[in-house]
């Protein structure tokens, strides 16, 4: 439901069924609304069957890359004697995503349920819950949430009776945005820089503490139990679009919209439902401009586009762009798309793990580009070199930071290239950037 | 491994020592969940902090003695992340959201009116009566409650200039 | 074998190289040269430059040659448009902050930066009408200084510090494009083998304040050498300018020193520029030292020798050249000789990171070579036999006041010496000899390794290598057998005398040495054990 509102009818309520129900954050509150039975049914079956059922039911990873869930479990190595680990990746920090901090402040448990199920699938003891900085109340709730699951012998040495060990480390994060990324995320629960890894070795080889790893988003492992509970095909059965992308999604929608919120619909919904029905459409006298679905690292969508959407993985880059971690920041006609763009590479450039050339001074050189161009003082030929440095900044670092601060760049340009054409020609007055 | 006496340090600064009763209990207590003694390194920074309010040259020589890191390390580490202060900050430390959604939805008026009514008049700058220190932060990961405000640990969403000067008499 | 080899094609060239080797080695051995700035053989690699991308047929994207391993039936493009520009495009991003001051920068002219961006970089900046970043010079300890205006952050400073010196004073700090190389507050970089930061360094952003401003690298000559310092025998390259030595760097040898050698080492050259050296043969005519030629004094050296009835003490240098050593000690061949060397001491000093590798305790060169030419290391009782010895022959030994004192007690003194010493009051003959630094020669490491090191620069005056000296004496005594007219001919020809060498030439030595067998029997040694 589209918390802090009251559930729209459109809406396939699954994971967001309690957002807002302060009971559902108890043990008791939790399995009172049958919390944990996923759990205790996937503790009676074995690794591979989970495994095969997720595969069945099509989950893909919410993080943003999309990643069949099963599919990654799998290829965690059996019997080698290792300790494994899971991450749970809970450094929600992609502009214009907030969907798993709903799920960590109103559902802790259900989250708590998916990281056990998950230790269970992959033969890992220990799940370390990487939860950024910023988020102080989600910690405070899955804190308490923790030390409940421990005390009622749901987690710990035993759990649920099982014989199995299942530990739920909390870590906090201290402010970066790359730490999202997977193996940042694992160097800084290492206690080291959150700097990418290159890639192979690969997580599920050599991971965390150089031991196989599986790492999935805080909205993946939630709709774990569900699935286990409701079986492969119920989840399956749930898509409206394309037969890859199944199930029920969070899509957290913001900006220029009157009742901003996470909506949970089934996969394959209308964009246009999503943003005029269930997020309350514009502001009275508004038109749409602008959606950047995929939080702020996909190329925006225009307004034909976004309208023409369906949302899942394959609707969104038919139109475009990509479902990323679907955070859809929505702009009316009031919005200044060149000050935006320049917004969102001020924000890659200050979080930019600096270790690339190309992001280090690419995301810093174009944020200044544009920085020059709000000012009235830019050039013809800077849309050129914003092109040009963004194709030099997309597929050649360790991680796509970079990639993903070209992305708005490029697209903002191709489609929106009168907005910047007014500012060259000195049509528009200037914008000084910042407060 | 103890913690010790006072540290001198760089600039000749005493140091003391953090990790002692029951700071040194909490990074204790974190030992055991992890596999190396150097994962311990983010949380006890954040001991630090609370602590100290800042993570000083002396606490990071104390902290890397306690994880068996060297100082130069840990601040490499400590300067990665935006939410240590590695200088003394106001006694309230207010972080607001600035990213594209929260700057669509009026993020800026947030801003001026913080700065104005905390007395800090410019962004990173401590209020002359020591109680405020204002910045401006990437996205605070709650574009649906624009904008939202970290001050301190507290997180306050969908503020706007005509809230901040009631938000703030909360910590005067 | 075939089975490990892998076959790939990069520009063009066919290699086999053996698998998990990196696209960066193997286009070495096909002679492509990939361009890369982080990237070092003797460090762990974090492919963060991006520099050295290539183009890999049916890769998706352009690899980084330093981390992608190779694969059968390969075929690499290093040369490749989109490789090229990903490079060209790098190139201007590392140069967009950097202050272009290459008229006052010691690295121009050995620059990795200047040299590709001379090579594949744009002519022209589009980084126009923008401030530079910009922070301070910082000193990071005795011999190192920061520029952080210049540096890349491909971060090879940071993983030597931490992966080899396994000491982490280093960091990096900060993110994005604020970052900058940190350093311990209150501590230096004054590890024993921290100047290797130094060359490590791909720009002039770490410089060496003891070559600050010294020279331009394109005035330099550089020989191949080996390091005079101790008994590893670390590989390195003497730098001249105008046959003035002005500093000492390591040469890669990855069976001794791979790429490093330690700041001892590479601070102790300024004895080789001495002045105060003899530049003419003396000749003792009654009470003065009489400067003569070498038509005089050598037919007067073999007659002393020839002469000089009773024992022999032989007291070297270990700095002197395996050649030397030997033809000095052949010339007295036969004779009750007591031969040593002066092996000062010093504390060890590994260097963690690379096994077998330290700054060692015997501070010679060539303590090995000595005892395989018949020397002893016992200088001690080498030099208490001096009073009343028949002979005493100084090899450029290095003596205090009091050892120098006692060679008025043996009854004749000749000593083959590079400094004009006014204390040798009592030699017969100084005859003067060049030093390392101005001969080829060898010298045997602690592992029995035979290593080259060559002419770097001129000898003053008259001096001669030591082997030449003697050899010419020594061929005066024997007459029918002609002595060595080449350092190759004096190395070669020791093998009659020290049969451990087992026939080795020059040739056989490359440039990064070779280890002896295990000397066949004791008795195999015509001059008899070591004493």
């Amino acid at each position: 439901m589209g918390y802090p509102h009251p559930s729209h009818p459109k809406e396939t309520v699954v994971l967001s069924k309690y957002f807002g129900d302060a009971a559902a954050r108890t043990h008791q509150g939790w399995v009172e609304r049958g919390g944990y039975e996923g759990l205790k049914k996937a503790l009676g079956m074995s690794p591979d069957a989970i495994i095969e059922e997720l595969k069945a039911s099509g989950l893909r990873g919410r993080g943003g890359a999309g990643f069949p869930t099963g599919l990654k479990w799998g290829f965690m190595p059996k019997g080698d004697g290792k300790p494994h680990y899971l991450c749970c990746n809970a450094d929600e920090s992609e502009p214009g995503t907030f969907k798993d901090r709903e799920i960590m402040r109103w559902t802790p448990h259900a989250l708590i349920e998916g990281c056990a199920v998950a230790c269970h699938a992959i033969g890992a003891e220990t799940c370390y819950v990487y939860i950024r900085g910023e988020f102080t109340d989600p910690w405070d709730v899955m804190e308490k949430a923790v030390a409940e699951a421990y005390a009622a012998g749901t987690v710990g040495a035993n759990a649920m009776g099982s014989g199995k060990r299942i530990d739920i480390v909390l870590f906090r994060g201290a402010g970066a945005y790359i730490c999202g990324e997977e193996t940042a995320l694992m160097n800084s629960l290492e206690g080291k820089r959150g700097n990418p890894r290159i890639k192979p070795p690969f997580p599920a080889a050599a991971g965390l503490f150089g031991m196989p790893t599986t790492i999935n988003n805080v909205e993946t492992l939630a709709a774990v139990p569900h699935i286990l509970n409701r079986g492969a095909a119920w989840y399956k059965a749930l898509c409206l679009g394309n037969p890859k992308s199944t199930g029920t999604k969070l899509f957290s929608v913001c900006g220029h919209v009157m009742k901003p919120g996470n909506f949970e619909v089934t996969m394959g919904y209308p964009m246009k439902d999503l943003i005029y029905e269930m997020a309350g459409g514009l502001r009275p006298g508004r038109t749409l401009k602008a959606v950047i679905p995929g939080g702020s690292s996909v190329p925006l969508m225009n307004r034909e586009e976004a309208e023409s959407a369906l949302c899942d993985y394959e609707g969104i880059i038919e139109k475009g762009s990509m479902l990323g971690s679907a955070g859809f920041i929505v702009m009316d006609d009031s919005a200044d798309i060149v000050y935006e763009v320049y917004r969102l590479a001020k924000f890659y450039a200050h979080e930019s793990c600096a270790q690339c050339t190309q992001c280090r001074e690419g995301t810093a050189w174009t944020t200044k580009i544009l920085e020059r161009i709000l000012k009235g003082q830019g050039k013809q030929e800077d849309l050129g070199l914003l092109l040009e440095l963004s194709e030099q900044m997309t597929g050649k670092t360790i991680c796509v930071l970079s990639d993903s601060c070209a992305a708005p760049i490029v697209s903002g340009i191709q489609k929106f290239q009168s907005e910047f054409d007014a500012y060259l020609s000195r049509a528009k007055a200037p914008a000084p950037a910042g407060v | 491994m103890s913690a010790g006496h006072g540290v001198t340090h760089g600039g000749g600064e005493e140091h003391q020592p953090v990790f002692t009763g029951g700071a040194l209990g909490q990074l204790e207590a974190l030992y055991p969940k992890f596999p190396t003694r150097q994962a311990c390194l983010l949380p006890a920074l954040w001991i630090i902090q609370e602590e100290r309010g800042w993570i000083s040259p002396g606490a990071m020589a104390e902290v890397a003695v306690l994880l068996g890191l060297t100082p130069a390390y840990v601040r490499g580490v400590v300067t990665f992340y935006t939410m240590y202060h590695t200088h003394p900050v106001g006694r309230h430390f207010i972080q607001v959201c600035t990213t594209s959604p929260c700057h669509l939805c009026g993020s800026d008026e947030v801003v001026k009116a913080l700065l104005k009514e905390s007395g800090c008049g410019e962004l990173g700058a401590t209020s002359p009566d020591g109680r405020f220190t204002v910045i401006e932060v990437e996205c605070l990961g709650a574009c649906g409650f624009a904008t939202p405000i970290l001050v301190d640990n507290d997180f306050i969403e969908s503020t706007s200039p005509e809230r901040v000067p009631g938000i703030l008499a909360g910590y005067r | 074998m075939s089975a490990d080899l892998v076959n790939v094609t990069i520009d063009g060239v066919s290699v086999s190289v053996p698998k998990g080797t990196t696209i960066i080695e193997a286009a070495k051995q096909a002679g492509v040269l990939v361009p890369h700035y982080c990237y070092h053989p003797s460090l762990p690699s974090p492919a963060v430059c991006r520099m050295c991308l290539v183009e890999v047929e049916k890769a998706p994207k352009l690899m980084p040659a330093c981390v992608t391993t190779v694969a059968e039936g390969q075929v690499v493009k290093v040369m490749s448009e989109p490789a090229l520009k990903a490079r060209e495009s790098v190139l201007e991003f590392l140069l967009i902050n950097h202050p272009l001051d290459c008229p006052i920068c010691d690295q121009a002219g050995e620059c990795e930066l200047q040299d590709y961006v001379f090579q594949e970089g744009r002519a022209g900046t589009r980084y126009a009408d923008y401030a530079k970043r910009f922070n301070p010079v910082e000193d990071f300890g005795p011999d190192v200084l920061y520029v952080p205006n210049r540096c890349i952050l491909c971060t090879r400073c940071v993983r030597f510090m931490e992966d080899v010196a396994e000491t982490p004073v280093l960091n990096v700090s900060e993110r994005g494009d604020r970052a900058y190389i940190g350093i311990d507050r209150g501590q230096e970089l004054d590890h024993p083998w921290s100047g290797n930061v130094v060359d490590l360094c791909p720009v002039g952003s770490l410089i060496s304040k003891d070559f600050l401003h010294k020279a331009r690298a394109w005035d330099l000559d550089k020989t191949a050498s080996v390091c005079p310092g101790c008994t590893q025998g670390c590989n390195i390259m003497i730098d001249t300018r105008d046959d003035v030595v002005v500093r000492l760097r390591p040469r890669a040898n990855l069976d001794v020193n791979r790429h490093f050698i330690c700041d001892t080492g590479r601070a102790d050259y300024r004895w080789m520029n001495r002045g105060d050296r003899i530049e003419t043969p003396l000749v003792r005519d009654g009470t003065r030292m009489v400067p003569s030629d070498w038509e005089t004094a050598l037919p007067r050296l073999a007659a002393t020798i020839k002469g000089a009835t009773g024992r022999v003490v032989l007291l070297a240098s270990g700095r002197a050249s395996l050649e030397s050593l030997g033809w000095v000690r052949r010339l007295l061949e036969s004779r009750d000789v007591t031969a040593a060397i002066k092996v000062p001491q010093g504390p060890e000093a590994p260097l963690p990171g690379v096994p077998n590798l330290a700054l060692r305790t015997e501070r010679v060169p060539n303590l090995d070579g000595a005892k395989l030419a018949g020397y002893s290391a016992r200088w001690k009782d080498a030099l208490a036999g001096v009073e009343g010895a028949a002979l005493v022959v100084l090899l450029d030994a290095d003596m205090d006041d009091q050892e120098v004192a006692r060679l008025v007690t043996a009854e004749t003194v000749i000593g083959l010496q590079s400094v004009d010493d006014d204390r040798v009051k009592c030699a017969a003959m100084l005859l003067p000899v060049s030093t390392m630094a101005e001969e080829n020669g060898t010298y045997v490491n602690r592992d029995q390794r035979v290593q080259r090191f060559t002419e770097a620069k001129a000898a003053p005056g008259m001096a001669r290598p030591a082997w030449w000296i003697a050899s010419q004496a020594w061929s005066e005594n024997n007459p029918g057998q002609g002595g060595p007219l080449t350092s190759a001919e004096a190395f070669s020809g020791l093998s009659d005398f020290i049969p451990a060498l087992n026939g080795l030439s020059y040739g056989d030595l490359g440039l990064t040495g070779r280890v002896l067998e295990p000397a066949p029997t004791a008795s195999g040694a015509r001059h008899g054990a070591a004493r």
